[in-house]
C-alpha cells in the first residue's frame, strides 16, 4: 500500500512538473538551425550567447540556435539533401549558389545582406614553423627546390580554392599576365605539395599534428587558431598578395517559410554586421567587414598586403571552369 | 523420424519450425530498405548519364588510376591480412594464455572505431614524425602518405574480417585430425599443409574477399594517412567525393558503380571457388 502512495506522489510532482514548465514556455522558443564549416565553430559558439541576449530583449523571443559543422561542400549538400538549415554560412558563395539552384533559396540571396553578403572576411596566408628555416616570405619561395608544402586539393575541398586563386593572383603579377609562365609556376608549387588533403582541416592536422611540410598555405583565421594553441612552434607570413576570401552567409527561403522563422533568421544574418558582433569576428581571427571595427584589429591582421578579389577571375562560374572543373588547369598540372 | 518430417510438412511444404512467413517476409522487407534500394539508386542515379558519358567517365585517366590504387592496395592488404588472420585465429583457438579474452575482444576494435580516428591515429604514428614511422625513416622507408601507408590502414580495418572467419572453423576442427596426421608419421608443417589448411581454406578465402571489399570502398582512414597526390596515392572513393563537391552526383554514382559490380564480382567469384572446393572435400 505505502508502494502505490508513493508511486501516486511521484506520478503527481512528474505531471505538476510538465504542467509547469508548459506553463513557463508561454513566451514560446524558437529554435534555428544554422549549417556552417568547419572554422567558425568558436566563432559561432560565442555570437549564438550574443544574438540569444540581444533577440531576448528585442522581441522577448528565447532562441536557441542549432550549429553545425562540417566541410563546406559537404554541408551544402546536406541542406541540398533535406537537412533543414535556417540560415547557411558557408565558406564560399558557389556552395550557397548550389544551394539556391536546388530551389531552396531565392536567386539575388548575394545581394541581400551588407558586402555580398560577407559580414566577416579572411585572406590566406602562410603558417611556418618557427624561425622560419626555409626562409620563407612570399609566394616565390614556394616554389624553390626543397620547399615542402602542404595545401589542401581544391577539387576536393571548395575552401582550398582560395588558397589556389591567390597564388595564381601572385603569379599573375609577377609574369604580367602570361599565361604560360603562370601555369609553370603553379605547376611548380603543387608539385612541392607533399601531402593533398581532402579538407583544410586534415591539411591543418598534417602540418600540425603530424609535422609534415616546411609550410602550410592556410585561412588566416585557421593560422591564427594554429598559433594560439601553439604560440612559440609557429609564425605566420603573409605574403605581399593574397585574396579576399569572403564567406557568404544567406537565409534559406523555403526552409524558414516552412517553420514560420523567417524573422529571426534574418534578424540572425542583420545581427553578424552589429558592431558587437564584428568585434567577436575579429576576436576570433576573422577580419570584420566593418572598416572602422576592421582598423581597431590593425596589430593582429596585416592590413599592407594586396588583396584581389574573385571578382578578378570574372566571377566563381567563370574561375570554376577555368580551374577546378575536371580536366581544366588543376588537372592538367598533374601527369602519370 | 523422417516420416514424421514429411507427415508434418502439409499441403503448402509447412516446415517443422512455424513462422517462415512472417521470418521471410520481414528478411525481405528489411534487405529492401537497407540494401536492395540503396543499391538500385546508385543504378538509377548513373542511369542520368549516357552510356558514353558513363565510359568517359569511368575511364578518364585520373578515375582509372585511382581504381588501380584501390584494388591494388586491397588487394596486397587482404594478403597479408590472410596470412596474418590465420596466425591470430590459431594463437586465439589453440592456446590458453592470460589475457586471451582481452586479446580477442581487441581483434573487433577496427570494427567499433570510427574509421577516421584509426585513419588520423595510425597517420601519426606512422608518419616520419611518429615514433614507429621514425624508425622505419631512420631506414630511409617512408610509410605514411605512400601506398604502403595506404595499405595498412587497409590492413587494419580489414583484419577482424579474416580472423572471425577462421576462427570458428578452427574451433571445431577435431584435434584427432591433427593426432593421426602424427601418429601416420606426418611432420609438423606437413600437418598443416595437408591436414589443417585445406579445412580452413574456405574460411580464410570468405575472409579475403570481405577484407578485400573492404578495402576497395575504404575512404575514412586511407584519405588521412594516403598523401591523396594524383596518380600515385589517390585512391577511387576520394575521387567519388571530388564529384561530389563539384555536385556532379551523376558522375559520382557512376565512379561507385563501377566499384560496386567489381567488388560484387570478386565476392561471386569467391563464393563459386568455396561451393567448388567443398564439391571436391566432400567427394
Amino acid at each position: 500500500m505505502n508502494k502505490r502512495r508513493l508511486l501516486s506522489l511521484g506520478l503527481t510532482l512528474v505531471l505538476s512538473i510538465g504542467v509547469l514548465t508548459g506553463c513557463g514556455s508561454k513566451s514560446e522558443i524558437i529554435e534555428i538551425t544554422n549549417v556552417s564549416y568547419d572554422p567558425t565553430r568558436e566563432f559561432y559558439e560565442a555570437y549564438n550567447e550574443e544574438f540569444k541576449a540581444y533577440w531576448k530583449e528585442k522581441t522577448d523571443q528565447e532562441v536557441t540556435i542549432v550549429q553545425s559543422h562540417g566541410g563546406s561542400g559537404k554541408q551544402a549538400r546536406s541542406v541540398i539533401e533535406g537537412n533543414e538549415a535556417d540560415v547557411v554560412t558557408l565558406a564560399l558563395a558557389q556552395d550557397i549558389t548550389a544551394i539556391e539552384e536546388a530551389g531552396l533559396i531565392e536567386a539575388g540571396w548575394i545581394d541581400e545582406f551588407e558586402k555580398n553578403s560577407s559580414p566577416y572576411t579572411s585572406t590566406i596566408v602562410f603558417l611556418v614553423r618557427s624561425g622560419n628555416p626555409k626562409n620563407i616570405k612570399d609566394w616565390d619561395d614556394l616554389i624553390k627546390d626543397g620547399v615542402e608544402v602542404i595545401t589542401p586539393n581544391p577539387k576536393s575541398s571548395g575552401g582550398a580554392r582560395w588558397n589556389f586563386l591567390a597564388a595564381w593572383g601572385f603569379a599573375d603579377e609577377l609574369y604580367g599576365g602570361a599565361q604560360d609562365k603562370i601555369t609553370e609556376f603553379i605547376t611548380k608549387l603543387y608539385n612541392n605539395v607533399i601531402v593533398l588533403d581532402s579538407g583544410a582541416r586534415g591539411s591543418t592536422t598534417t602540418f600540425v599534428e603530424n609535422g609534415q611540410g616546411d609550410v602550410l598555405i592556410a585561412w588566416e583565421n585557421e593560422a591564427y587558431l594554429s598559433l594560439k594553441e601553439h604560440p612559440d612552434e609557429y609564425e605566420i607570413i603573409t605574403p605581399s598578395i593574397s585574396i579576399l576570401a569572403e564567406p557568404s552567409v544567406a537565409v534559406v527561403d523555403e526552409v524558414t517559410k516552412k517553420r514560420d522563422t523567417a524573422e529571426v533568421a534574418s534578424g540572425y544574418i542583420s545581427y553578424l554586421y552589429s558592431d558587437a558582433a564584428q568585434r567577436l569576428a575579429g576576436e576570433n581571427y576573422y577580419r570584420p567587414s566593418n572598416e572602422e571595427i576592421l582598423q581597431e584589429f590593425s596589430n593582429v591582421f596585416d592590413l599592407n598586403s594586396r588583396l584581389i578579389t574573385i571578382d578578378d577571375f570574372g566571377g566563381w562560374e567563370e574561375a570554376s571552369k577555368e580551374f577546378f572543373v575536371d580536366g581544366a588547369l588543376f588537372d592538367q598540372i598533374y601527369s602519370e | 523420424m523422417k516420416e514424421l518430417i514429411k507427415k508434418t510438412k502439409g499441403k503448402y511444404g509447412k516446415k517443422i519450425i512455424p513462422g517462415f512467413g512472417i521470418s521471410m517476409g520481414i528478411t525481405i522487407s528489411f534487405l529492401s530498405l537497407i540494401v536492395l534500394i540503396p543499391m538500385a539508386s546508385i543504378i538509377v542515379n548513373a542511369s542520368g548519364l549516357s552510356f558514353e558519358e558513363f565510359i568517359g567517365i569511368v575511364t578518364e585517366k585520373q578515375v582509372v588510376s585511382g581504381y588501380k590504387v584501390s584494388f591494388l592496395c586491397a588487394f596486397i592488404a587482404a594478403l597479408i591480412n590472410s596470412g596474418f588472420g590465420v596466425i591470430l585465429a590459431w594463437v586465439l583457438v589453440k592456446y590458453e594464455f592470460p589475457g586471451k579474452r582481452i586479446l580477442d575482444g581487441l581483434i573487433e576494435l577496427p570494427f567499433a572505431l570510427p574509421t577516421a580516428v584509426a585513419g588520423i591515429t595510425l597517420t601519426a604514428l606512422y608518419s616520419d614524425k611518429g615514433w614507429i614511422g621514425k624508425i622505419f625513416a631512420g631506414a630511409g622507408i617512408q610509410i605514411a602518405y605512400t601506398k604502403v601507408g595506404i595499405i595498412i590502414a587497409m590492413v587494419f580495418i580489414g583484419i577482424p574480417f579474416v580472423v572471425r572467419a577462421i576462427q570458428p572453423v578452427l574451433e571445431k576442427l577435431d584435434t584427432q585430425y591433427e593426432e593421426a596426421a602424427t601418429m601416420l608419421g606426418a611432420s609438423g608443417s606437413k600437418t598443416f599443409l595437408k591436414v589443417i589448411l585445406p579445412e580452413i581454406f574456405p574460411a580464410m578465402l570468405t575472409g579475403f574477399g570481405l577484407a578485400l571489399a573492404r578495402g576497395i570502398g575504404e575512404y575514412g582512414s586511407v584519405v588521412f594517412i594516403a598523401g591523396n597526390i594524383p596518380y600515385k596515392t589517390q585512391i577511387a572513393p576520394l575521387l567519388i567525393m571530388t564529384k561530389l563537391e563539384q555536385y556532379k552526383y551523376a558522375d559520382a554514382t557512376g565512379i561507385a558503380l563501377v566499384m560496386l559490380i567489381a567488388s560484387f564480382l570478386i565476392l561471386l567469384i569467391i563464393n563459386i571457388v568455396q561451393s567448388y572446393m567443398n564439391k571436391v572435400t566432400n567427394n
